[in-house]
Order: structure tokens, then C-alpha cells, then sequence
């Protein structure tokens, strides 16, 4: 039979089903393949809270939404164009992510009594058949049935094994219908399985079968084409965002001739940047998994005083852990790296969820006067350039320099135009080999950056002792005098703030110079601001974007940009906290827009606001133009 | 031995004398403190082991015997309360040709550093832990320790401690450690021998230290370093000699099946039928580490001093360096663009 086509900018599909059903390893194919491909592309799995949720349950749901296009693409999507579920509870759980008039693909063998009773719904109101799905298109397809009947005769596979197979038959399907290729999934399989041919053979054969199945099946009749985007020239992969934080560490200690010793207790959503650098060992990477949180900063500390690049990643709570450390780091003024991949707070909170929970945290958790440079990653790919941005601030300027990711990007992913290692910067850690003042060796002697020397223990003569105690300017000596204590602090405090001096200056991201509007925002919360700017300006509304990356010290002309617009709006992700950093320095009156949900902004959510906001000031304008 | 040990024998390092390992930091323990006779001791045993200063690094936590490192003129940190140990860990991990020291007290080691103590023994960093054990708190003035006595009165405890105290030795054997020992203060020479053997170790070796606060808990070791009380209440250990102790050296300790019993050998018991000392025997050193009796109980068992156990295993530095290595030969030295392109890449025009 004949199937039309249809050419689309963009699509959103959410694969969602039980955690035992593949879905983020479909997700996760259909991604890669879409990115090489050529289309631009943002992810976003929703992971269950439990490991193991009981099968069917609407607490073991795992979702994965996946965004597509031949158009430049921000976020992950507000709402799916399509949604896969293979049983009821991941419908129940994911319908209101679905557009008015999307379409749902349901394997009918999950709406089955059990299933129905598992996500507590009543026999009799089985969704697929009592109408109330009237809104959407529902294709369904009794994939467990298919599957089986596939793999039947010659496969030498149990039920069992057929049964988990069968995300692959999807997988084809969903290929069909948007007219991709099998190979990269092919390539995969075949590297993954490579030594057990039954399993391998299972998987190509469903992954072809669903891919048929659209070929032949006469309720399809429309397939899809999602044109490659018109991205900039470039050689370009897909990545996640932990990886890319890992890979940007590797690209640091490279530039910099420092091994890495990465010291880490496993936690979520960190513990990947943990797995990926434990395979990194022929680039000189130590990896080490401490007791604790507390074990873990030390022993990253006792590697920065041996001359290796320290780093430790954790989330919230372990940050919390590694407060007293820090400030030990902070003291002895050796650099080292401190990853946050913020999660939903407080105490254990939402762990799979995410958050930009700890800004605060990292700005003022400590005991003392402890202020630490603090780098924000705003997208997966950006991890890369984040992490090796707070490595070259920790190491020139001897300082504990933390990075802030999220969940959100930790795991998304998006194509990315990677870098040349000739073309990153050089890192130049400041060593010692001798002495330094007449005669002898002063640990705190500091330069123009108000840095110290590292001397490394091996190193002759420079033999030193440094602690948590309060010292002396210059020799390092212990010291209580008072005038000496006010000093340290200030002095602590301006080598921070002159990191300033050595960082790019802020720009806008798009939008005019000056204006009514300018939204300012910070790490993840930037795909889905840039788009809802876009959006508004292309409507005729004079707003700009600021994304700070920056968050300690702030780029010198942060001020000026904030004092050139009538309004600033600060979405964040969380109960409201770099504006009131913004506003305690800068002394502007910012409004928050606050998201703390466990889940990214929409760009709607953004739009919205800007909107709501911008007409107000219209209609305020408009009728004290009346009365005048 | 350590291989670094060579280098004095060959003549080239400038040999090493105590005063050069002195600092220019005024020493700020209290007068009397046991921890000066410690200090004194390192510095003396430390320049016969051949190992140049710049090539040493004593780590300690926070306590007043965690001033220590101040006082040596090597590398040092004076870190956090209880983490000495978790810091040395990471450091020798990364530069294993360091020869590590970790200076801790019974609370530093035991009480806020509990968690890091066990772990660095079950992992065998090869380092040398000096615990200098006073059974108080001393730095924060006078609270009972881990360490400390049931019925301790102290500061926070006016009507005697409630906490049954941890044997750090039982603990450390618990937790797998591979060289135990216990010496005190007041003993120069055993101290001495028993630092150059924990040096010689090739591993964690725990030494733990009786230590006199004179401020604040005064004389709680008196009964195994004062004349009158010491040779009836102290058994120190020798390694394949009988297990000897008593005014005269006239009384010794038997093995009933497990059970240890103190035999006279004025009334006739024979110095052959005595448990022999063997540090290499992980049951007797675990039964060696329970003469843990209060001195004031009837028929307790004299306390041992020595080295109690001794076993070579591997060291976590070296299975690290190793795996990184063998990875090294097996994938080729990690090429930076290709990590960074990845498996698959694409190209837009
Ligand atoms: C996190 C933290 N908690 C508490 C303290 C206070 N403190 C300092 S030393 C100490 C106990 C020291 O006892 P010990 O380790 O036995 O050393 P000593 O002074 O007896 O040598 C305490 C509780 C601290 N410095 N840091
Ligand atoms: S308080 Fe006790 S342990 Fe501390 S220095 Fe004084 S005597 Fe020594
Ligand atoms: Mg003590």
C-alpha cells in the first residue's frame, strides 16, 4: 500500500515504559542515531525513584524524551509529539506531557487486568478502550505478541530474554516511522552483543521486524522526515553532560601536565562522571573510591599538596559533607576541583531528580570567611568547556574552584561541535623549585594574582608546613594576631575577587544592548530561556538573555549590562538564589521566577512570564500616557 | 627495607642529623607533655633511615599532638579534625615514592577519624601511623576519650564515663591491619626500635603510642613506665622468645587451647611449655591484643608492648600504579583528540 510522507521541523518523542523495559537504552539509540543524522537535538530522561519499583507500578515508570529537528533546538521540549508506552502505568504517568492531538503508540499486552490493576486503574476503564484518549491519535500494537512470535522457532531464546527484547521491535518501528536507517543501532548491537550470537541475532531480527512492521502494517500510513539542521560547519558527536565534565578534566590535565587523582563516593547524579574517569587510566587518571564524601575531598587534598590535579564530584548532600575540607582547601590555597551535579533538596530530596538546589551552598556554605570561584555548565556539551574552565581557575589560581552542573544536564545529551586539543588554552601551574625571598622559602609570598607558589614535597629545600590555622602573610606561620586575621580574610577575599581580571567579560546571548527586558539566568535553565526569548522577541517584545557562567567572582561588566535594562527576570530552578546574590551586590530589583518542581522550565513557563510581565508595563504605560 | 634507605649507604644524600629535622617554630605543648619525648624520638630515628627530608611528610589531624608537624623540618599538613589519615591516603596514592606519617591522637584517630582509621588498614597504604594515645582529650581541655576507662571522671563526664572504651589494637587487627604495635613515651629505646621497625614495614603500620597528658589525665600509664609497677605489668614483646614477664622475669604466659594463663616459673613451670612470640601469626596476635584487663582487676594479664603482628600484603599504591600500567601497555597512551571526538562523529558542511 502507498504511505505518504511528511516533512516536520521538529519532533518531540517520549519513550516511556516500566525500568525493566529499555527504555532509556531506546531512547538513548534513537538519539544517537537522530545526532548523526545531522539534526540538532536535546534528551531528557525521567528516571524512577526506585532501582527496582515493582514491574508494572507507577513508581517504576522510566521515561525518556528525546527533541529533534532541522531547526536549532534548545530544550528537550515542553510537550512530546509522540508517546511510546508499554503499559498503562507509563501512560497514566506521562499523558500530560503529551500535545492536544499527539500521538500515542501503545503496546496493548500492558493494558492488560494485571497491568491495569498494577497503576490503579479499574478493570473496566481500561484507557485504550473507554474513550478517554478521544483527544490524541492511539495506534496500538500487541509487541509482546509480535516479539514472540518473531523469535518462535529458531532463536534458542526463552521467553524471557524474547520478552526483554522487545524495546528493539519498537525501536525499528519508531526508525520507520520517522524514515531513519537501522545502522547505527546495527553497529551497536553488534559490539554490544559481539559474544552472544543468539542475543544478537534476537535483537537485529526485532529491531527489523518493527521496522517492517510500519512497512506493512495498514494503520500507518504517514511516515516523517526530520530534514539534518542547518548547524554551523563542524565536526560534531553527541554527548551527555557527565561525560563531558569527564573528558574535560582528561582535556585539563593534559594542558596542563598535571595527572588527575579524582577522589569520589558514589552518589546520584554524579557517580557517572566516577564510572567514565575509572576508564581512563591510560591517560594517567587515578581514580578512588573513598569511604565517604569526607575521605573523598581529602584525599584529593593530600593529591594537590603531592602536585596532581585533585577533583571531587558529589551532590548535595555530599557537598554538604565536604564543607569543612573545603574550607582546609581554601586555607592551604591548592587547587582543586569541587563538581556539584545538583539534585532535588534538601537532606535526600528528589535524587533523581533535578534542581539548581545548591547555589547557596557553594556561594556561602562554609565556616569563616571562605568565598570559592564557582563555574556554571549550562547544557551537556558545556560541561566540557565548564570543567576545564574551573581546572585552569583552580590550578593558576590556587584555589578550591567548584563547578555546578545539574541533573538535567548531567544526563541529557545534544550534538556538539568538539574542540582540537591544540586549540584549548595552555593551564600553567605555578611551581616552585626555589627559593623564593632571600635565603629561604615563603609558602605565601603571593603574586599579581594574590596566588601562592606550589612547592611540591620531592622538592629540595622547600620544605614547608601548611594547615587550617590562621597564618601569617607571607611565611605561612601560624599566627593569632588580630590586625593579621582582618588582613588574611581581606586579602583571601580580593585573590578571588581578581579572578575577575582573568575571566571572559559577560555578553549577552541574544537581544539588544539595551531595553525593557533583560532575562538572566544560570546553568541548565539556558535552553529553555534562549527559547522562550526567541520566541517573545519574534512576537515583537524587547527582551534580551544573559547567561552567566561566571558565578564567583562575576565578569567585571555584569553590573552595567543589569543597570541597562527596565526589568530583569531570573527563572531559576529553585526558590529564588543567585537573584538574591544579584540583588545584595548590584542593588537591582530582579524578579524571580522560580521552578521547584523537580523537572526544567518549559520555555511556555518562561514565554509566559515575559509576556505577563511586558504587558503589564504596556498597559501601565498606556494609561499614564492617558492621563497626561 | 625500604629501597629509599639505600641512598644514605651509598653516599649520596649528605647524612641527615636530628637537629636538621628541627623547625624554627617554638614547640607549644605544655611542659612535661609526653609528646615532646615523642618528637624527640622521630627526630632521632628519622635521619638514620637514609630518606632526604624534602622526600618526607608528616600529616597529622587537629589535637595537640597534631602540632606535630610543625615541629619537622619536612613537608607536613596540619589538616582537620579526625582526616589525617583520609589526606595521607590521597597522597600516597598519587606519589608513592613519598615516605608518609600520620600523626593522630585517640580522638583524632578513633572518635571523629573512626571511619578513615579502619579504612586506610584494610586498604595497607604503605604509611606509618603514630597514634599518640593519652586517653583524654587534651587540646580541647579535659573530656573523656574513646579511649578513656569506664567510670573515667573528666570535664564532661563529673560522675564517670558511660562508654566502654575501643582497644585500638583489637580494632586495627579487626580492621586487617598488617603491623601492630604498641610503645610509650617514656621509653626512648622501644619507642626508637619500634618506629625503625614500623619504617621498615612495607604497609600501614599502626603504632600506637601511650602518651602522658600530664594537664589533664596525669599518669594514666604510670603502672607500665614506673620502676616499682613496670615489670609486673608490662610484657614486651620479642619476636621467637617466650612470652616473659615479672620482677625477676619469673613469671610467663601459657596458651590453654586459646585461653592465655600466667604460669611461675619460680614454682617450677618451664620457659619451654611458654607461648613463643611469632608476629606472623594472626590468631595469637588477635588473643595478644585482648590482654586488655584494668590493672586493678584480680589475675589480669600484663600489657604487651612490641610489635604484636606483622604480614606483608600488598599495598593499595602499587595495585593502583599497577592496573594504571597494565591498562598503559595494554591501550597505548590515551590520545586527547580521540577521547574527545569519541566513537562516532559527524561532519556538516
Ligand atoms: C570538626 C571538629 N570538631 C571538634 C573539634 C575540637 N577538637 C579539637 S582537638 C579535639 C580532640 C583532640 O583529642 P585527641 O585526638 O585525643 O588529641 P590530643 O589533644 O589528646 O592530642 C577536639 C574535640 C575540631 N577541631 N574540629
Ligand atoms: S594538654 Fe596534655 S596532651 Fe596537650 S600539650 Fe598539654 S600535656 Fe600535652
Ligand atoms: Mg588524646
Amino acid at each position: 500500500m502507498t504511505k505518504t510522507n511528511e516533512v516536520l521541523d521538529s519532533v518531540a518523542i517520549r519513550f516511556a515504559g516500566d525500568s525493566g523495559d529499555g527504555m532509556q537504552l531506546t531512547g538513548t539509540q534513537f538519539t544517537d542515531t537522530a545526532a548523526i543524522l545531522g539534526n540538532d537535538l536535546s534528551t531528557f530522561p525521567d528516571f524512577p525513584a526506585e532501582i527496582r519499583a515493582p514491574q508494572g507500578t507507577l513508581a517504576g515508570v522510566s521515561g525518556f524524551q528525546i527533541h529533534f529537528g532541522s531547526v536549532e533546538i534548545n530544550t528537550p521540549g515542553d510537550y512530546c509529539d509522540v508517546l511510546v508506552v508499554m503499559n498503562a502505568a507509563a501512560l497514566k504517568a506521562n499523558l500530560r506531557e503529551l500535545k492536544e492531538g499527539g500521538i500515542i503508540i501503545a503496546n496493548i499486552d500492558g493494558f492488560d487486568p494485571k497491568n491495569l490493576r498494577l497503576a490503579n486503574i479499574a478493570p473496566d476503564q481500561n484507557p485504550l478502550e473507554n474513550g478517554s484518549l478521544s483527544k490524541y491519535q492511539v495506534f496500538t500494537m500487541d509487541v509482546t505478541k509480535i516479539t514472540r512470535a518473531a523469535l518462535a522457532n529458531d532463536s534458542g531464546l526463552g521467553v524471557k530474554e524474547i520478552d526483554r527484547s522487545k524495546n528493539m521491535f519498537v525501536l525499528g518501528f519508531i526508525y520507520w516511522m520517522y524514515n531513519r536507517n537501522l545502522d547505527h543501532s546495527i553497529k551497536f548491537l553488534t559490539e554490544k552483543f559481539g559474544k552472544k550470537p543468539d542475543i544478537l541475532d534476537a535483537n537485529i531480527k526485532l529491531l527489523k521486524a518493527g521496522y517492517n512492521y510500519g512497512e506493512t502494517v495498514e494503520t500507518f500510513t504517514t511516515r516523517f522526515t526530520v530534514e539534518p539542521a542547518k548547524m554551523a560547519p563542524g565536526t560534531y558527536r553527541n554527548i551527555m553532560g557527565n561525560q563531558a565534565a569527564a573528558i574535560g578534566l582528561v582535556a585539563a590535565s593534559e594542558k596542563s601536565g598535571l595527572p588527575i587523582f579524582y577522589g569520589s563516593y558514589p552518589i546520584t547524579p554524579a557517580s557517572d562522571i566516577l564510572h567514565e574517569l575509572s576508564k581512563y587510566k591510560h591517560f594517567g587518571v587515578r581514580t578512588y573510591q573513598a569511604e565517604d564524601e569526607i575521605a573523598a575531598i581529602c584525599s584529593i587534598i593530600g593529591a594537590s599538596f603531592g602536585g596532581h590535579l585533585g577533583v571531587t564530584a558529589s551532590s548535595g548532600p555530599g557537598i554538604a559533607l565536604k564543607t569543612e575540607a573545603m574550607g582546609l582547601g581554601f586555607m592551604l590555597e591548592l587547587p582543586m576541583v569541587v563538581i556539584d551535579v545538583q539534585r532535588g533538596g534538601p537532606s535526600t530530596g528528589l535524587p533523581t531528580k533535578t534542581e539548581q538546589s545548591d547555589l547557596l551552598q557553594a556561594y556561602y556554605g562554609r565556616n569563616g570567611e571562605a568565598p570559592l570561584p564557582i563555574v556554571a555548565a549550562c547544557s551537556p556539551a558545556d560541561c566540557f568547556d565548564a570543567a576545564f574552565q574551573a581546572c585552569k581557575i583552580a590550578i593558576e589560581h590556587m584555589t578550591p574552584c567548584f563547578m555546578l552542573s545539574d541533573g538535567f544536564i548531567a544526563n541529557g545529551a545534544e550534538p556538539w561541535m568538539f574542540p582540537k586539543s591544540e586549540d584549548l588554552p595552555k593551564i600553567t601551574p605555578p611551581f616552585i623549585t626555589e627559593f623564593n625571598a632571600d635565603g629561604k622559602f615563603l609558602p605565601y609570598k603571593r603574586d599579581e594574582k594574590l596566588s601562592r607558589p606550589w612547592a611540591v614535597p620531592g622538592v629540595k629545600d622547600l620544605q614547608h608546613r601548611i594547615g587550617g590555622i590562621e597564618k601569617q602573610h607571607e611565611t605561612g606561620n601560624i599566627s593569632y594576631d588580630p590586625e593579621n586575621h582582618e588582613f588574611m580574610v581581606k586579602l583571601r577575599e580580593e585573590k578571588v575577587e581578581r579572578i575577575a581580571n582573568y575571566i571572559p567579560e559577560q555578553k549577552l546571548d541574544s537581544g539588544n544592548a539595551k531595553g525593557k527586558m533583560l532575562v538572566v539566568g544560570w546553568g541548565s535553565t539556558y535552553g529553555a530561556i534562549r527559547s522562550a526569548c526567541t520566541k517573545a522577541r519574534a512576537e515583537g517584545y524587547d527582551v534580551s538573555h544573559a547567561h552567566i557562567r561566571y558565578l564567583r567572582p562575576f565578569p567585571k561588566n555584569l553590573g552595567e549590562i543589569l543597570n541597562n535594562y527596565d526589568m530583569i527576570l531570573m527563572p531559576e530552578m529553585n526558590n529564588g538564589q543567585l537573584v538574591k546574590i544579584i540583588r545584595d551586590k548590584y542593588f537591582v530589583p530582579a524578579i524571580p521566577l522560580n521552578k521547584i518542581m523537580g523537572l526544567p522550565f518549559t520555555s511556555h513557563e518562561i514565554y509566559d512570564k515575559i509576556i505577563e510581565l511586558l504587558k503589564v508595563e504596556e498597559t501601565v504605560f498606556a494609561s499614564n500616557g492617558a492621563t497626561k | 627495607m625500604d629501597s629509599t634507605t639505600q641512598v644514605a649507604a651509598n653516599g649520596q644524600a649528605p647524612k641527615m642529623v636530628a637537629k636538621d629535622l628541627v623547625t624554627d617554630q617554638e614547640v607549644r605543648w605544655c611542659p612535661g607533655c609526653g609528646d615532646y619525648s615523642i618528637l624527640k624520638q622521630v627526630q632521632t630515628v628519622v635521619p638514620e633511615l637514609g630518606i632526604p627530608r624534602e622526600n618526607i611528610v608528616f600529616i597529622s589531624g587537629i589535637g595537640c599532638s597534631s602540632r606535630f608537624p610543625y615541629y619537622m623540618e619536612t613537608y607536613g599538613m596540619h589538616s582537620i579534625h579526625g582526616r589525617a589519615t583520609a589526606v595521607a591516603s590521597g597522597l600516597k596514592a598519587s606519589r608513592p615514592e613519598l615516605s608518609v606519617w600520620i600523626v593522630t591522637g585517640d580522638g583524632d584517630a578513633l572518635s571523629i577519624g573512626g571511619n578513615h582509621f579502619i579504612h586506610i588498614l584494610r586498604r595497607n597504604f604503605n604509611v606509618n601511623i603514630l597514634l599518640f594515645n593519652n586517653e583524654i582529650y587534651g587540646l580541647t581541655k579535659g573530656q573523656y576519650s574513646p579511649t578513656s576507662p569506664e567510670g573515667a571522671v573528666t570535664k564532661s563526664t563529673p560522675n564517670g564515663s558511660l562508654d566502654h572504651p575501643f582497644n585500638p589494637l583489637a580494632l586495627s587487627l579487626g580492621a586487617d591491619g598488617t603491623f601492630i604495635a604498641r610503645t610509650m613515651d617514656r621509653d626512648p629505646k622501644h619507642l626508637q626500635e619500634t618506629l625503625r621497625r614500623a619504617n621498615s614495614h612495607k604497609g600501614t603500620s599502626m603504632v600506637e603510642i601511650y602518651q602522658n597528658c600530664n594537664v589533664f589525665n596525669d599518669g594514666a600509664f604510670f603502672i607500665y613506665t614506673d620502676k616499682e609497677t613496670k615489670k609486673l605489668e608490662t610484657l614486651m614483646l620479642e619476636s621467637s622468645k617466650p612470652l616473659i614477664f615479672g620482677e625477676n622475669a619469673d613469671k610467663g604466659i601459657k596458651l590453654d587451647g586459646f585461653k592465655p594463663t600466667i604460669v611461675s616459673l619460680a614454682d617450677g613451670a618451664s620457659a619451654n611449655d611458654l607461648w613463643i612470640h611469632d608476629e606472623k601469626d594472626a590468631v595469637k596476635a588477635n588473643i595478644l591484643a585482648r590482654f586488655f584487663d584494668n590493672p586493678s582487676k584480680e589475675n589480669h594479664l600484663p600489657r604487651p608492648f612490641g610489635i604484636f603482628y606483622q604480614e606483608d600484603r600488598h599495598c593499595y599504591e602499587d595495585q593502583m600504579n599497577n592496573q594504571m600500567g597494565s591498562v598503559l601497555t595494554k591501550k597505548g597512551k590515551g590520545k586527547l583528540d580521540e577521547l574527545i571526538a569519541g566513537k562516532e562523529v559527524w561532519v556538516i558542511n
